[in-house]
């Protein structure tokens, strides 16, 4: 009776769950694979080349990415660092990825400050970048002429419209409480960018692939140290187990 | 070696200590699986220190810095991210270990008679603890650890004619600020571990002073040998020393799976909130404290009253304080105790999980009808107990352990 009562309790919550989790648009998976340096590479070269000159990396080092990824410095130098430090110089190799743009130039350029990206794939996800990147929409009412259907009304232009085109929003008609509503049905390519779908989706998944390495560098590092970890407690739990079998034989 | 130790001997109590405390401490020969949890939160405690020392060595507790100090400790600083992790994973690990502590003293009746000061002094770890996680969630200086803080503060604001003061007291400022992370890492990094040093050796104390209770909750002490050592116990080392060794493996087992693999607990243990620099401006869209204490945190939003809700979460934790005397019966072990009593505290258990759960949704009519119904059952617990545990149908308890 009582267990009952608290499945029919656990039950009356389950449809609020549901409600919450369907509040959001939804996200396609992002088919990344963060052991796949080559990807985690691409991704580097199309960051520093679409999104590095406002948005700031701040947390990393350039030459980090190098090592992670089997980059010489001259490769390093040739394909990711185009910058000079206050003094004229080349950047260094070992410099934490920042830009130059300012939060108050950003301010008057965008409306905001433009966000720091070393750690947006843990604060958002690589499902939410991954759709966020393809959803962009022509939208007259919008400054850049641009919104998205995963972040509406979004500052940020479709920096990427190059590759993928320009897409535009195909709508329906749905009834809400008696009410006729026009919503977003889906995208469609209104203009061809250099890009076919395919290949923008790969681009974007290679970006995205970079982004994840991003936000944790150490990932691959800290996932094979955790296999061993493993291996080695579970001798240690059978050299543990047997002592204490020894021990105990004379418990009675 | 033993003229070095007679030396020491001469001048401390060094082979005193020991036999008192572990060759010659008798533990009964029955623990079972909830006799780990005791010393895996000791084990627990030493990683949280060792690991704690070092971030300690490369963290900056200044609001300008204090964000960026920790992804360099992630980047920069040899295996930081591992001494990182592991700092983070145990904090959930410690409330895991000590909320199975806690029901294990539950379940046996450990706090009776005449443990009631172990209970009390746990019951004053526990405090700390919660004090001590509060405060090191600050530290991050994430979105989450800003606006939780924001949150928690405030509640003191309920108080009647002071509150408002002691906000700022608190605070030592009129929002969250560099001063508040300052004083925060002071406590979180001095003050609080001594307080909890202090507790634990108090609660050790008294255990050995009155020796471990066990699943039959029968007193082994009552049956002796020539020698005077209980027929039912064992000395602590090396029976429960190597027992414990297995333990503390199978639990590095389960630290290393999460450590190494879901270090972030799909946003349970590091909030992604938290990867986002705290920002004074935007608040978060949902600010949920971390698991550990969102029992509380659903029993203070079940009430509609900013103070009593207060007052109600204060309550859940104090009522618990009074464990030793709210229950009446004379019978210490769940086993041989009434069918009211096993399905009280099942009731118990099931509450405080299914209100923990409550406090990570989104609010709606139904979550807080749940919570105010799970709520009630939560006290009801204590005010059940304590009205059926006097003249309670106990089956007979046997002499020895069984």
């Amino acid at each position: 009776m009582m267990k009952r009562k608290i499945l029919t309790l656990l039950l009356a919550v389950l449809p609020t769950f549901s409600y919450a989790a369907g509040g959001g648009v939804h996200l396609d998976s992002a088919p990344i694979d963060i052991s796949d340096m080559e990807s985690v590479k691409r991704g580097a070269n199309h960051f520093v080349d679409y999104c590095f000159s406002c948005h700031s990396a701040s947390y990393m080092r350039f030459n980090r990415i190098a090592r992670d990824t089997g980059m010489s410095d001259g490769e390093l130098r040739e394909n990711l660092i185009f910058t000079t430090n206050e003094k004229g110089e080349p950047t260094k190799l070992g410099s934490l990825m920042e830009v130059a743009m300012t939060d108050a130039y950003a301010k008057e350029a965008f409306g905001t400050a433009v966000p720091d990206l070393t750690l947006t794939a843990r604060a958002r996800g690589a499902d939410w970048l991954y759709t966020y990147l393809r959803t962009f929409y022509a939208d007259p009412y919008r400054p850049t002429g641009m919104n998205n259907l995963v972040f509406p009304d979004v500052s940020m232009p479709n920096v990427l419209s190059s590759l993928q085109g320009i897409q535009k929003a195909v709508y329906k008609t749905e009834t809400r409480q008696g009410v006729d509503v026009e919503t977003i049905d889906h995208l469609e390519l209104a203009q061809a960018g250099s890009m076919t779908t395919e290949e923008f989706d790969v681009f974007v998944a290679d970006l995205v692939n970079f982004m994840v390495y991003l936000a944790e560098p150490v990932q691959n590092e800290r996932r094979s140290l955790g296999i061993k970890v493993l291996i080695f407690l579970v001798i240690f739990f059978v050299v543990a187990y047997l002592l204490k079998k020894e021990y105990w034989k004379d418990v009675h | 070696m033993s003229k070095i130790i007679g030396w020491v001997d001469d001048r401390f109590p060094l082979m005193k200590m020991w036999n008192e405390h572990l060759a010659e401490y008798y533990a009964p020969k029955n623990f079972n699986f909830w006799y780990f949890f005791g010393s895996l939160a000791l084990l627990v405690l030493v990683i949280q220190i060792v690991s704690g020392i070092f971030l300690v060595m490369h963290y900056k507790p200044d609001a300008e810095l204090a964000f960026a100090s920790v992804e360099y400790i992630m980047r920069d600083v040899p295996y930081g991210w591992l001494i990182r992790y592991i700092h983070s994973t145990g904090a959930t690990a410690f409330f895991i270990v000590v909320y199975l502590h806690m029901l294990r003293g539950l379940m046996y009746g450990s706090y009776k008679k005449p443990r009631e000061l172990i209970w009390l002094f746990g019951m004053f770890i526990y405090l700390a603890l919660m004090a001590e996680a509060f405060m090191g969630y600050l530290l991050p200086w994430g979105q989450m650890s800003y606006w939780g803080a924001q949150v928690i503060i405030s509640l003191f604001g309920a108080i009647p004619v002071i509150g408002d003061d002691l906000t700022l007291w608190i605070r030592g400022d009129f929002v969250i600020s560099d001063a508040t992370l300052n004083r925060f890492f002071s406590l979180h990094v001095i003050a609080l571990p001594l307080v909890l040093l202090f507790l634990v050796v108090a609660h050790i104390l008294a255990l050995h002073e009155v020796g471990s209770n066990n699943p039959d909750g029968v007193d082994i002490k009552a049956n002796k040998d020539e020698k005077g050592i209980p027929l039912d116990g064992i000395p602590f080392h090396p029976y429960y020393t190597v027992k414990d060794i297995v333990g503390v493996v199978v639990f590095l087992f389960f630290f290393a799976t999460v450590l190494f693999f879901f270090p972030d607990g799909g946003g349970y243990l590091l909030e992604h909130a938290n990867f986002v620099a705290s920002d004074p401006l935007k608040t978060p869209e949902h600010i949920a404290p971390v698991w550990y204490f969102t029992p509380f945190y659903a029993i203070l939003r079940a009430v509609p009253d900013k103070l009593l809700g207060v007052g109600a979460m204060g309550a859940a934790i104090v009522l618990l304080f009074f464990m030793p005397w709210l229950d009446r019966c004379k019978v210490r072990s769940i086993r041989y105790r009434s069918k009211i009593y096993k399905i009280n505290l099942a009731m118990f258990i099931v509450s405080f999980v299914v209100l923990g759960w409550l406090a990570m949704q989104h609010v709606t009519p139904t979550i807080t009808l749940l919570s105010q119904v799970f709520s009630l059952l939560y006290f009801a617990f204590f005010i059940v107990l304590f009205f059926t545990s006097k003249n309670e149908e106990t089956k007979p308890v046997p002499d020895r352990v069984t």
